[in-house]
């Protein structure tokens, strides 16, 4: 069982193809996998559907792919700050299905856990409820939301042992433990990787089973959306 | 707040003071971006709550230090930010699992419209930009309280608490308590109206009537 390769276009060859369906994790440009995302931009795959909280920004994380207009829909809940998204949407270059956050993690969780469908009372009455099932539970109504289940996961961790198993770090998890699993393999960038029992076994955040192809993706240069600071005299 | 649109009542900062005013001691709460975000500095003395950030964190800190920045610790607004000895973190679908599970006991969220229902209007306008609704929907269908902190009027005047909602909802008869510029507006339950419980300084009952298009109760006396 050999998990780890030497770079993302190694660890990608043979999943990518035209039209494919890609859940990529990360929140705004936390924990974005950008080495999996730079290798898909150099191999040119179109028409992707990305299911993703966000769309990057203007030239950062999935903002690489929109620059090459590889990207065919985004299902995001979030897409703001992010110009070449906004002229692709508005000349109708580019679709959108727009998901709540927490009904897009929940149908990437369900995906991955074999549920096609659940019921959930986020969206009711509203745009998102349109063509939706509607189900009442004990009084109140419900709309019927998929399961997504991807052609490829593309996930950005901290830490990783040889045979997979994976620790996030901080606010970096996000959306990428619940998109780990909601599709047919998974493709993960780390920072380092260990040896086998460095990671303590209660303390794994995504088991391997779900990490099929590894790499260490360092060294990062992690960007910030909003740099938000206190002056030590305020202490 | 530029001079040009400064109206009567509350300022940003003193609306939050007024939302902070609601949490209770143990709270799990949630604050949306903009004077949502300002009620954790007008925290109560005595009443400790936890704060909620649905990117996958309890226990939001303080802003950090220049020299503490850390890109992998954000909010839900992407700003840094950063922990507490007692934080903990966790996934987005953990996350919306504790909102949609109503395990937070308090929202505070902006708004661009709220009808005198309870509907929400707060993520889209059509015909501009639209960035999307992120946990919003999630939060107003989950949260076992939802306070709505909004300037009473639109820049161009508008009443923003209204009979209907014009705007795309974010969740119907979900809103529990307004707190605008010129007062605050609360309803017991779901079934019943709102009623004009408090105004802010130098705001009187005729002023808050012009300025809202919305059936509430007023005050008796």
């Amino acid at each position: 069982m050999q998990k780890i390769y030497l770079d993302a276009a190694a660890a990608l060859d043979g999943l990518l193809f035209d039209g494919m369906h890609i859940c990529a994790g990360g929140f705004g440009l936390c924990g974005i996998p950008e080495r999996l995302i730079d290798a898909i931009r150099d191999a040119g795959t179109k028409d992707l559907t990305i299911a993703s909280n966000n769309a990057g920004i203007d030239g950062e994380g999935l903002g690489k792919l929109l620059r090459t207009k590889q990207v065919k829909k985004m299902i995001s809940s979030y897409v703001g700050e992010n110009k070449e998204f906004e002229r692709q949407f508005l000349a109708e270059e580019l679709e959108v299905e727009f998901c709540p956050q927490g009904t897009l993690a929940e149908r990437c969780r369900a995906g991955g856990a074999g549920i096609p469908g659940f019921y959930t009372k986020t969206g009711v009455g509203t745009v998102v409820a349109e063509g939706k099932e509607v189900k009442q539970f004990d009084g109140e109504d419900y709309i019927l939301e998929r399961g997504i289940f991807a052609d490829l996961c593309i996930i950005k961790g901290w830490k990783a042992d040889k045979s997979g198993n994976l620790v996030f770090r901080k606010t970096a998890r996000n959306f990428n433990q619940p998109m780990a699993t909601a599709g047919k393999i998974c493709v993960a960038e780390v920072e380092e990787i260990v040896e086998i029992g460095e990671l303590d076994p209660d303390c794994i955040h995504l088991p391997g089973i779900y990490v099929k192809r590894l790499i260490d993706g360092s060294p990062y240069d992690k960007k910030i959306e909003f740099e938000t600071t206190r002056d030590r005299e305020a202490a | 707040m530029t001079e040009a649109q400064a109206s009567t009542g509350w300022d940003r900062n003193q609306m939050a003071a007024r939302a902070a005013q609601e949490l209770e001691d143990g709270y799990y709460v949630n604050l949306g971006i903009g004077i949502p975000t300002l009620v954790a500095n007008h925290i109560p003395d005595g009443v400790e709550v936890t704060l909620q950030s649905e990117n996958g964190m309890l226990g939001i800190g303080p802003f950090p230090y220049p020299d503490e920045v850390d890109a992998d610790l954000i909010n839900a607004g992407k700003q840094t930010i950063s922990a507490l000895p007692s934080s903990s973190y966790f996934g987005s679908s953990d996350s919306f699992a504790m909102i949609r599970g109503g395990h937070i006991d308090l929202t505070v969220l902006g708004a661009m419209e709220v009808a005198e229902n309870g509907d929400i209007a707060n993520w889209m306008i059509p015909g501009k930009m639209i960035k999307g609704m992120g946990g919003a929907m999630d939060l107003v269908a989950g949260v076992k309280k939802i306070i709505v902190v909004m300037d009473h009027n639109s820049k161009a005047g508008d009443p923003k608490f209204i009979p209907e909602c014009t705007l795309p909802l974010t969740g119907t008869n979900v809103v529990d308590m307004i707190i605008t510029n010129l007062g605050v507006f609360h309803r017991p339950d779901h079934d019943s109206p709102f009623e004009l419980i408090e105004l802010a300084p130098d705001v009187t009952v005729e002023e808050v009537g012009e300025k809202t298009t919305a059936h509430y109760v007023e005050p008796v006396g």
